[in-house]
């Protein structure tokens, strides 16, 4: 079934929910607004939260904090709720009845603990509200099981059999350790953010930041919610993966699953030789660019269509297109299976070629960062002064992430009079950024010039541009439906 | 219901003899069950298999014997819970299986929607496994 019904509760006519919809005041179509919050924000938009719902109700901090995670942190709910019928409400959030008050630890005379059997004069014992007593190493070593070995905190019981009461935060600190609280609390931090449709991890290693959007799940076939991370990682708030543009997640979804269908076949293909064209050397790629040269007859050609680089360096580029078959082949349904896998194996090529040479160009740029320095003394340029390399490079990553996306966007892409222009896009971009890759790949010598340089830097300028343009023109389209899809946006989220 | 150790040395390891109960189709059968207390218990939740095999929708129909009870899952258990009451749930579930949440769907569908044929399965099943020893 659809999995989409947990944002249905919202209303569709949220004024806040629209920013991102053509707004060309606020900046370009393709950015949403989010808000990225470090480990502290996390922890006060819990407080403020707890404080408020501490005014209203006029219950506790504690209280009020476990009341909020029971509502899953949705204070209008908890709201109403709790006005209509409020012991149902204490009840179902782990807050039963009190039989006694403020919990302290206290020795009982005549006490036995029901769990280890214990009755030594003086045992140091604790209760909740609940009035349930167990002897004070019992409590804890149960707390330590829960949160240490089963990771839970927000959802954490009285140890009596039956008896729901949650243990409160006030109750904790008198009975564990510190570094056990600190784990505590960390686990609620964990599940205020996923206990809320608005908040994600940063899924980058070691990140702990959070990342607020109000991107909704249903509107993900409109919108290709990127947001980057304060740690610099860019990522889909939608599906989590990093940065897609300009597909949108379910395309995604189904071009990832259809490359790991296909992935004999890809593999075959995407195989790191080919032959040259003239000589029949077999050739690997060991650098960012399409442009090669045969090292045995000196043939230049391009990587990509293995036509004669020439024709590339003029007007005439059409490498980024795949020209369909015109309708008379497909009578031949053999011919017709064919010119589909052609089809898919040519977007996935350029798909893979750009996710191979994002890595290789990443690979030039650390050694050429150790270069850098010799470069200060070769030409006299200041740290700063070199720091254009590093901008390019960042450049050539971003838009070949972006081109990689576009090849499985165009893959599901049906024509229409739109298509040219994103491929007159794809193509601008694509050009600029293989040119880039180019420069980037020169010998540091040459790097010492100053004219090329400015021309890197240009170049730079210009990648960085195209990719706007062209992220702005598909989420236009995107937001409007103007695009048509050979799959179905909507319905696919039942199929797997 | 009878509870003996296996070892006296080791107080973790408990077999437990449960007849059918009366009115069940299980009724007649002798059933082995083992109790395994992890080192955290009760903390920990025991470990219940049957030893004996049984055709039933919350036990794995192999060798194995595992229980789907419950009582026995960790956001459920609680260190103040007693075996006896897990024993006593385990009895319970052949007086009344939960084909709601089975180990052995087929069994289940089986349950809910062919109760003579089940019946008439878990009736063999004593016959094969489950006949009291000396009879």
């Amino acid at each position: 079934m659809s999995n989409f019904d947990v944002f249905d509760d919202q209303p569709d006519d949220d004024p806040n929910a629209i920013s991102y919809k053509t707004d060309k005041t606020k900046g370009v179509t393709f950015d949403v607004s989010y808000k990225v919050y470090d480990p502290d924000d996390i922890r006060r938009q819990q407080d403020e939260m707890i404080d408020e719902v501490n005014m209203i109700l006029a219950m506790s901090k504690e209280d009020a904090a476990i009341i909020l995670r029971h509502f899953r942190w949705n204070k209008e709910r908890l709201i109403d709720g709790y006005m209509d019928d409020s012991p149902k409400v204490l009840e179902a959030a782990g807050l039963g009845p009190s039989v006694t008050e403020s919990p302290k630890l206290e020795s009982i005379s005549g006490f036995m603990c029901d769990i280890c059997c214990e009755d030594e004069d003086g045992l140091l014992t604790f209760a909740m509200k609940c009035g349930h007593r167990y002897c004070v190493d019992c409590y804890r070593q149960y707390l330590n099981q829960k949160i240490r070995e089963e990771g839970e905190a927000a959802r954490i019981q009285c140890p009596s059999d039956g008896c729901h009461r949650i243990i409160d935060s006030r109750s904790l600190d008198l009975l564990v350790t510190a570094d056990l609280r600190s784990r505590y609390r960390e686990l609620l931090n964990r599940t205020f953010v996923e206990d809320k449709d608005t908040l994600k991890w940063c899924p980058a290693p070691d990140c702990a930041n959070a990342v607020e959007c109000g991107i909704k799940k249903k509107d993900l076939d409109k919108v290709v919610p990127t947001v980057a991370c304060n740690c610099g990682y860019r990522f889909c708030f939608g599906c989590i993966l990093s940065d897609h543009q300009p597909a949108p997640c379910e395309l995604v979804k189904r071009w990832l699953k259809k490359c790991a269908d296909d992935s004999e076949t890809a593999n075959w293909i995407s195989a790191n030789t080919k032959e040259c064209p003239k000589c029949n050397s077999t050739i690997e790629k060991n650098g960012g660019c399409n442009h090669m040269t045969c090292r045995k007859c000196k043939h230049e050609f391009c990587w990509m269509c293995m036509g004669l680089w020439s024709e590339h360096g003029t007007s005439w580029y059409n490498c980024n297109r795949f020209e369909e078959k015109s309708g008379t082949d497909a009578r031949d349904a053999q011919a017709k299976s064919r010119v589909s896998l052609e089809r898919y194996l040519h977007y996935y090529n350029r798909y893979a070629n750009h996710e191979q040479s994002a890595r290789l160009d990443k690979d030039i740029y650390q050694k050429t960062e150790k270069k850098m320095v010799q470069l200060q003394t070769a030409s006299g340029m200041s740290w700063i002064e070199v720091q254009y390399l590093n901008t390019a490079s960042q450049a050539l990553q971003t838009c070949r992430q972006t081109l990689k996306w576009t090849y499985a966007f165009a893959f599901y892409l049906a024509r229409n009079n739109l298509t040219e222009i994103f491929e007159d896009n794809q193509k601008d971009l694509e050009m600029a950024v293989e040119a880039l890759s180019e420069m980037f790949e020169k010998p540091i010598a040459e790097l010492a010039d100053a004219k090329l340089k400015v021309d890197i830097m240009d170049k730079t300028a210009y990648c960085n541009k195209r990719r706007v343009i062209l992220l702005d023109d598909t989420a236009d389209n995107l937001a409007t439906g103007r695009w048509s899809f050979n799959v179905d946006l909507k319905s696919a989220a039942g199929r797997r | 219901m009878t509870i003996s150790l296996p070892s006296e040395a080791d107080l973790s390891k408990w077999d437990v003899v449960l007849t059918g109960p009366l009115g069940t189709p299980y009724a007649g059968g002798v059933y082995n069950i083992t109790v395994t207390l992890p080192a955290d218990y009760p903390f920990k939740a025991p470990q219940v298999n049957f030893a004996t095999r049984i055709y039933h929708p919350n036990v794995t129909n192999d060798s194995l014997g595992n229980i789907c009870l419950g009582v026995l899952k960790p956001e459920n258990w609680k260190p103040a819970s007693r075996v006896r009451a897990v024993l006593e749930a385990v009895r319970q579930l052949l007086v009344e299986p939960n084909p709601e949440d089975p180990l052995e769907t087929r069994i289940a569908d089986e349950y809910k929607n062919n109760r003579p044929e089940f019946d008439k399965n878990v009736k063999n099943y004593v016959s094969r496994y489950a006949k009291p020893a000396g009879k």
